[in-house]
């Protein structure tokens, strides 16, 4: 009851015209921004994190939140209209979203993925309301041995389940992860692998550089290839008739959008592991349950449901430890935490008694942010589509402009947009194999996680391998990734006991 | 496409090779008190990378993996010819910017590719290219405050920052 009350109160915070302004302003203008590739939240949070100096500090965070959820919103915008994931938390949007926008479904994609994210937006808001101190001390129990085993059970999730060639998956997870480790060594502060002592290695290599180069230049080439250049790029319209189908279509996939809901908000509350482990986690859980498998990566609504609640839900989740325990859960989380410490709001448990007006304000603006933006996103849906249905000889160099600008933008690096080029012509040469690159694609991102996580494991363990496996929770987690990661190889039974 | 299998794959296990020696510039063991040195991660990373190399070499030579059996080529003589004028002109267009700046490669760009690839009317070429580069402008430098390289042209700037920051 005293949640409720505390609730109400805040619903007044955020329901006062400057707010609920921003609420609004901030989902348009997030969703812009994660609609570009080369943008994410993490961006449009920074770049906005001085202009909210002109509000007061409530009004400022829950500006800086409204953006984290547009962004949110518009990271799938372009996975499912270019194939390029404008952050790590869309890459698994476009297994399923590009497939759709192919077969001129790019409508009902949008729309799945704008309910998927407002159902994930919701129910962790729910969840974070109800249980935000005691879900704070779970976060806790995860210490460097659990980040690990969750990470290897992200990797574990494309084997077992990927349907993708083994050896090559494997080679794709490796050099992703191999090239997430150039730049400095995290311990020792000495330079690691500087190709040919250039300079702009020292930085080490940005996702985005190989998603961009993989997913736009890769992409581009490969649809040349295929449409020899002059065909349209999806036949999709929108019509109200085709939105209710659309919409009567994703709300069957319920029970996913419900998993990939709580499954997010948990991993999302997980100091440092944020929400591309959790769409990936659920894609996979969607895929291994559904009842016909062999159509994800096809254009499978399910396929673009699951990963879009999952990232939208750990969104709101990686905000828990955040507010809770001063923990930033993503990159975006430790910009807004900065500029709550710039506004004198000090995060950690008593942030909930000395700023109590503040905290549920913040809350209740969620709810207000997740519902403006699913209308927002849905009021757009038309214009993306105007986009798709220009002619391919027009759109795809405006694609490859893009490219360009959002391979330079993260370091604002001219080595970047080699590097991207390089990427995306190999990256282009491989696919004709069959080497699956969606796997490198997510190495890169959660190599900074898992390498230091496991070094520090084996630090506190003095090189023992036995840690990964001793403690309960990163036991049971390990545990299913070797089950996963030996899918195949039962499957591959299976099969040859069926021939003899 | 079963040549290519091998190329691609013995190149990778160059990449990966050379990969390994590059890690084990940092040490590659375990050293007391610190733990695993700098180049363990991505050294044994890249010995992974080669095993699977040498995997794919093997059911190459089985003819057990799809591209080693297939008798289709890696690339017609059309998507050769579309390849490499696009890659080459992104290439050129990269070039580029380093001394006239994305402002000024962009546009070039865009009309090579709009006339000359997708043979579109000059009316269309022209609204394409210089639309862009004006959207990319205003959306990257004066919304978002984020610049982009400009090379020599950098001075006719200028007065557009003057007039709009």
């Amino acid at each position: 009851m005293e949640i409720i009350n505390l609730l109400m109160g805040g619903f007044a915070v955020a329901f006062e015209p400057l707010n609920l302004g921003l609420v609004i302003f901030g989902c348009t203008v997030g969703l812009f921004i994660g609609a570009m590739p080369g943008l994410g939240s993490v961006n449009g949070v920074a770049i906005l994190l001085p202009m909210t100096f002109l509000v007061p500090p409530t009004s400022a965070v829950i500006f800086l939140a409204a953006i984290y959820y547009g962004a949110m919103y518009g990271g799938a915008i372009s996975s499912i209209m270019l194939g390029i994931p404008g952050a790590s938390t869309a890459v698994a949007t476009t297994f399923d979203g590009r497939p759709m926008a192919l077969k001129g479904q790019a409508d009902k994609a949008l729309i799945a993925a704008a309910v998927a994210s407002f159902v994930g937006g919701s129910i962790s808001v729910v969840l974070f309301t109800a249980f935000a101190p005691p879900l704070a001390e779970v976060a806790l129990a995860f210490g460097p041995p659990e980040e690990f085993a969750l990470m290897m059970l992200a990797f574990a999730t494309f084997i077992g389940l990927g349907g993708d060639d083994i050896p090559k998956t494997f080679f794709s997870i490796f050099i992703g992860l191999a090239l997430s480790a150039v730049g400095l060594d995290i311990v020792s502060g000495e330079p690691r692998l500087i190709f040919f002592d250039i300079p702009g290695f020292f930085h080490g290599i940005n996702f985005l550089v190989l998603a961009i180069g993989v997913y736009g230049i890769g992409e581009m080439l490969w649809t040349v290839e295929v449409s020899k250049g002059n065909v349209q790029m999806s036949k999709a319209t929108v019509t109200i008739a085709r939105t209710f189908d659309a919409l009567r279509d994703v709300l069957k996939t319920w029970k996913t959008m419900f998993m990939g809901s709580f499954l997010g908000f948990f991993v999302g509350i997980l100091p440092a592991a944020g929400a591309t482990p959790g769409s990936l986690m659920a894609y996979g859980i969607a895929k291994s349950t559904a009842k016909d498998p062999d159509s994800f990566g096809k254009g499978n609504v399910a396929g673009v449901v699951a990963p879009e609640a999952a990232n939208n839900a750990a969104s709101t989740g990686s905000m828990l430890p955040m507010l809770t325990l001063g923990i930033p859960g993503s990159p975006t989380t430790a910009i807004l935490l900065g500029g709550m410490v710039i506004w004198g709001l000090e995060p950690g448990p008593l942030l909930f008694v000395e700023h109590e007006a503040f905290v549920w304000g913040l809350i209740a603006s969620l709810y207000a942010a997740n519902f403006f933006a699913l209308l927002i996103n849905i009021a757009f849906i038309p214009a993306f589509i105007m986009v798709l249905k220009m002619p391919f000889t027009i759109l795809a160099p405006i694609i490859f402009c893009l490219c360009v600008v959002g391979g330079y933008v993260p370091t604002q690096d001219m080595h970047d947009v080699w590097l991207m080029l390089g990427f995306g012509i190999v990256g282009y040469l491989m696919r004709k194999l069959d080497y699956p690159l969606a796997p490198a694609v997510l190495a890169i991102v959660l190599g900074p996680i898992a390498e230091p996580a496991m070094r520090q494991s084996l630090i506190g363990s003095h090189g023992d391998i036995s840690i990964f496996f001793a403690r309960p929770i990163s036991g049971t987690i390990m545990i299913a990734a070797i089950v996963l990661l030996l899918l195949p190889a039962f499957k591959i039974v299976k099969d040859r006991m069926k021939i003899n | 496409m079963r040549k290519a299998e091998l190329i691609m794959a013995l190149c990778l296990a160059v990449f990966s090779a050379y990969l390994m020696l590059k890690s084990a510039e940092l040490p590659i063991g375990w050293i007391p008190e610190e733990g695993p040195g700098g180049g363990a991660f991505p050294f044994w990373l890249a010995a992974g990378m080669f095993a699977c190399c040498m995997s794919v070499i093997y059911r190459w030579f089985k003819r057990t993996s799809p591209p080693s059996q297939s008798t289709e080529p890696y690339m017609d003589k059309d998507t050769q010819r579309m390849f490499i004028t696009i890659a080459g002109s992104l290439t050129v267009m990269i070039g580029a910017i380093h001394f006239i700046g994305v402002y000024f490669s962009l546009p070039l760009f865009l009309m090579f590719y709009l006339r000359f690839l997708g043979g579109h009317t000059w009316p269309l070429v022209l609204g394409v290219a210089v639309a862009t580069p004006i959207a990319t402008f205003f959306f990257f430098e004066i919304a978002l405050l984020k610049t982009l390289p400009k090379g020599y042209t950098e001075p006719l700037f200028y007065p557009l920052y003057d007039m709009f920051l």
